[in-house]
């Protein structure tokens, strides 16, 4: 398989994840499927700073530890990341001495200094440096400067005169020659982004959410793309604030997503446990970090599986959907909003770090996604809020509907959302709003919500972003792979087919505790071996090969 | 024409004479003052938090939605921003608004969302048996705080002007008339607007006969409710102690853009087209 790695690092404020972006878009105009991966400390100035990017002509869910090219916007980047290149390897490095490093070609270019003396932007330096970058992968410089006008908004002049500048140089050191794939370029999203677009297109109306990473960027994107996808993003004074609002929006009849981290969720909790009582339909989105408390804020982690299954005080039905790229993370947000609203239920998209603000090309069908419809009440006769049916859905009206009385309630109520203590109107309740279970599960039976890659005696189990590294790995070693996408209502019958003729599980994930293993044997599966880790850094194939050998 | 009935059939389990039944009771006829006047009974929403205050949302017969202790505002915020046209109004307890939910508090006002806030102001938590709450005076003696409690009491009417409040008032659930009046002027308002009830509970804490004795009416005594500095100074006249005469009426009220005005700039988010792509959007990540 023909692929490209580069790596750019610098201090934070030099703008490292752009020209990472960049680099994802130059080869994706290439024709090749791409993976960012961005490693940030939680500063905004200095610190230490990279993006990986990785360009295949398969597609890629994972950033490869060795590189092509380094792209050293300081000399702290070189001596970090040295042990990544190999005897073809290029090192461009922003500087006037020459620095040695042993085995690969090091280009010394005094960019800074060059920046400085035209008085242009410093950022622009970062447009020098791809210039180079192109010239020595002999990359066309035409789809350089596409790229620049197309992502950059300020200097554009002084970025494409950098850009050709660079390319010159470049040239006269050219260790290989990209080659130009027949695919047509397509659209590189971060987790977030998915997300955003797959609940935008089910008829998302209101986002709303207090900042914190990893969940920032989905109210950036959002709020900068409100007019292109009717979407009103709204940021409160807490978390607590965030969920109520969304939840008296959805009781108004708007489609409604909140979205934090772990910590903000934690805070969202008792708002959860209302939508379980009153049945407003409201998505969350949780995209995890290393925790307890503030823990690790801008790595990734797989630790909150429990407590999202588990949020909220009282019995009530939920949906929760794992996604594990962007793909997924499109169609189980569209799927999640409509759930929410057919059933009236919470849905929770179970996210991390690793997905959420890594990016990746998309190939999904936006065909596939489109507000259902949720049940609804006729003008005829009484409306009652909490009608018991069959199917535990009452139908739904909103308040300014003439003729319904829209009565809804954080109490155990009657049908008609009434304050009750009676313990047979408790019994009735509670049995109707559990009763909702069974008709999800239909119809998750029609979906798919078991994911399985390649086949054999040996399977590997995981979940969420994991899955990049994993599906790599055991392709390599002949492995198979399960990935439930949905891990509530859990889907026990989709297991069961994936499990057979499996001899030996094989647990992987980022946590300390194996959280999915845990689930699992509350369903009866039991894994053999669990690979876990817990620094805040995602898996990558080479290294789950190795570790996987051992168990295997 | 006819006056909408707005009878529930849940039964009233409030205290005899407690002080709710005057918030019930003008609440009421507000609500069917507006319909007479031309608001749909249909586009009426009131809210209430948890305490004894919450039962209130039972004994109206119109849209409603019971929140979760101190979580009246934000809710009431969301119900208005997606459909402006409907007239929200929310019923907290003291210790809801003030203690529970006092962030929200705050930020209603400073937001200047258009929605009504009544507090059952009784100077304890009724429901939970009489404990002091953000506007207990200071020494009030309930099973949390048998020798008194330390603090001195929140001056709600103060930290409603302080945040940004456009129409800040004090009621008495004695004064039906009066109250009425205020609601219905706290809903005709733009902007968020505060009704302070003095609301007795006998049960705990009986305060009908020293504020039967010293309530006055502002706007009978003369007061220019646009100037902030004197709406403050007749908001530090009394605070919870029993002590000294009390005034009621309209403390503020000024104009200023709401939030929904300024959020929605013009958008009506029940009407907005569901979108049939985005590949629109994704043409910028390629
Ligand atoms: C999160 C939460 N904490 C505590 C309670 C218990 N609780 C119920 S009512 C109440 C106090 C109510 O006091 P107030 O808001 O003044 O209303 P009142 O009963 O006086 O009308 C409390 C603490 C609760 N329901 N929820
Ligand atoms: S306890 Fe007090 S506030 Fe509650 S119903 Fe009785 S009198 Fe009213
Ligand atoms: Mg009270």
């Amino acid at each position: 398989m023909r692929e490209y790695s580069v790596l750019i690092g610098g201090q934070a404020g030099d703008g490292v994840r752009q020209a990472g972006q960049m680099v994802a878009r130059i080869f994706n105009r290439l024709g090749y499927y791409v993976f960012g991966y961005d490693d940030y400390p939680s500063l905004i100035r200095g610190g230490h700073n990279f993006s990986l990017v990785r360009a295949a002509e398969k597609r890629v869910l994972n950033h490869n530890p060795e590189v092509d090219v380094i792209i050293a916007l300081n000399k702290e980047t070189v001596e970090k990341h040295a042990w990544r290149l190999n005897n073809n390897s290029l090192v461009i490095f922003d500087g006037r001495e020459q620095i040695g490093v042993e085995g690969s070609k090091v280009l010394a270019v005094p960019m800074s200094a060059e920046v400085r003396k035209r008085r242009y932007h410093p950022l622009t330096r970062n447009t020098y440096a791809l210039g180079i970058m192109a010239g020595a992968l002999q990359i066309p410089l035409e789809i350089l400067k596409d790229v620049v006008r197309s992502m950059l908004r300020k200097h554009v002049e002084e970025n494409l005169e950098l850009a050709e500048l660079g390319y010159e140089e470049g040239k006269n050191h050219a260790i290989r020659r990209v080659e130009k794939l027949d695919n047509d370029p397509r659209p590189v999203l971060t987790g977030n982004e998915a997300v955003a677009l797959g609940a935008a297109k089910a008829g998302l109306r209101f986002y709303i959410g207090y900042p914190m990473t990893p969940a920032s960027s989905l109210l950036h994107y959002l709020a900068a793309h409100e007019d292109e996808l009717n979407v009103i993003t709204v940021h409160p004074e807490n978390e607590i604030g965030v969920a109520m609002m969304a939840i008296g929006a959805a009781y108004a009849g708007a489609r409604t997503m909140v979205g934090t981290a772990g910590g903000g969720f934690a805070l969202m909790v008792e708002s959860l446990s209302l939508t379980g009582q009153n049945e407003i339909p409201v998505v969350f989105v949780v995209n995890q970090r290393p925790a307890p408390a503030t823990g690790v804020p801008t790595y990734t982690a797989q630790s909150d599986l429990h407590f999202v299954l588990n949020a909220g005080h009282g019995e009530f039905p939920r949906v929760v959907v794992s996604p594990g790229d962007v793909d997924e993370a499109f169609y189980l947000a569209g799927k999640a909003l409509n759930l929410a609203w057919k059933y009236q239920v919470p849905a929770i998209i179970l996210s991390d770090k690793h997905l959420a603000e890594s990016y990746m090309t998309a190939t999904f069908d936006e065909s596939r996604v489109k507000p259902e419809e949720p049940v609804l009440w006729k003008p005829n006769g009484e409306f009652k809020r909490y009608l018991d049916t069959e199917t535990g859905v009452s139908p739904m009206a909103f308040p300014g509907t003439p003729g319904a009385i829209v009565k809804v309630t954080s109490y155990e109520h009657d049908e008609y959302g009434i304050t009750t203590e009676e313990p047979e109107v408790i019994t009735k309740m509670v049995e109707k709003r559990m009763r909702k279970v069974k008709y999800i599960v239909e119809e998750l039976k029609r979906e798919e919500t078991v994911k399985v890659y390649g086949e054999g005696e040996t399977a590997i189990v995981t979940w969420g972003s994991t899955k990049g590294a994993v599906v790599e790995a055991a392709e390599k070693l002949g492995l198979k792979v399960i990935q439930p996408l949905y891990l509530e209502p859990f889907p026990t019958w989709a297991m069961e087919k994936a499990l057979k003729g499996v001899k030996k599980l094989i647990d992987v994930e980022v946590n300390y505790g194996g959280a999915l293993a845990r689930l699992l044997k509350t369903y009866g599966i039991h894994v053999d071996a669990k690979i876990l880790r817990y620094d805040g850094r995602p898996w990558t194939p080479h290294e789950l090969e190795e570790k996987l050998r051992e168990v295997v | 024409m006819t006056v909408v009935s707005l009878e529930t059939y849940a039964e009233n389990t409030w205290c005899p004479g407690c002080g709710d039944f005057g918030i019930l009771a003008a609440a009421k006829a507000a609500i069917q003052e507006l319909v007479r006047e031309g608001t749909p009974l249909e586009n009426i929403v009131i809210l209430s938090g948890i305490g004894c205050h919450g039962k209130i949302v039972d004994y109206i017969n119109v849209n409603s939605f019971y929140s979760l202790h101190g979580r009246v505002l934000p809710a009431a915020t969301g119900i208005k921003m997606a459909n402006p046209e409907l007239t929200v109004i929310g019923f907290a307890g003291d210790g809801d608004a003030y203690g529970e939910g006092v962030e929200h508090f705050v930020f209603s006002a400073k937001r200047n969302t258009d929605i009504v806030l009544v507090v059952h102001n009784n100077m304890v938590y009724g429901l939970t048996t009489g404990q002091y709450t953000p506007t207990s005076p200071k020494g009030y003696q309930g099973k949390s705080t048998p020798k008194g409690s330390p603090e001195e009491p929140m001056n709600p009417i103060a930290l409603a002007l302080a945040s940004g409040a456009t129409f800040v008032a004090r009621g008495y659930a004695a004064n039906k008339k009066h109250l009425i009046w205020l609601i219905k002027e706290a809903v005709k308002h733009r902007g968020f607007a505060l009704v302070d009830v003095l609301q007795p509970c006998v049960t705990f804490y009986n305060t009908f006969p020293y504020f039967s004795k010293h309530v006055y009416d502002l706007q009978e005594e003369g007061h220019d409710t646009s100037d902030f500095m004197a709406a403050m100074e007749k908001a530090r006249e009394w605070n919870h102690r029993l002590e000294g005469r009390v005034p009621i009426g309209i403390f503020y009220k000024v104009e200023k853009p709401t939030f929904e005005e300024e959020l929605l700039k013009g958008r009506r988010p029940r009407q907005m087209p569901y979108i049939d792509t985005v590949s629109h959007v994704l043409k910028q990540h390629i």
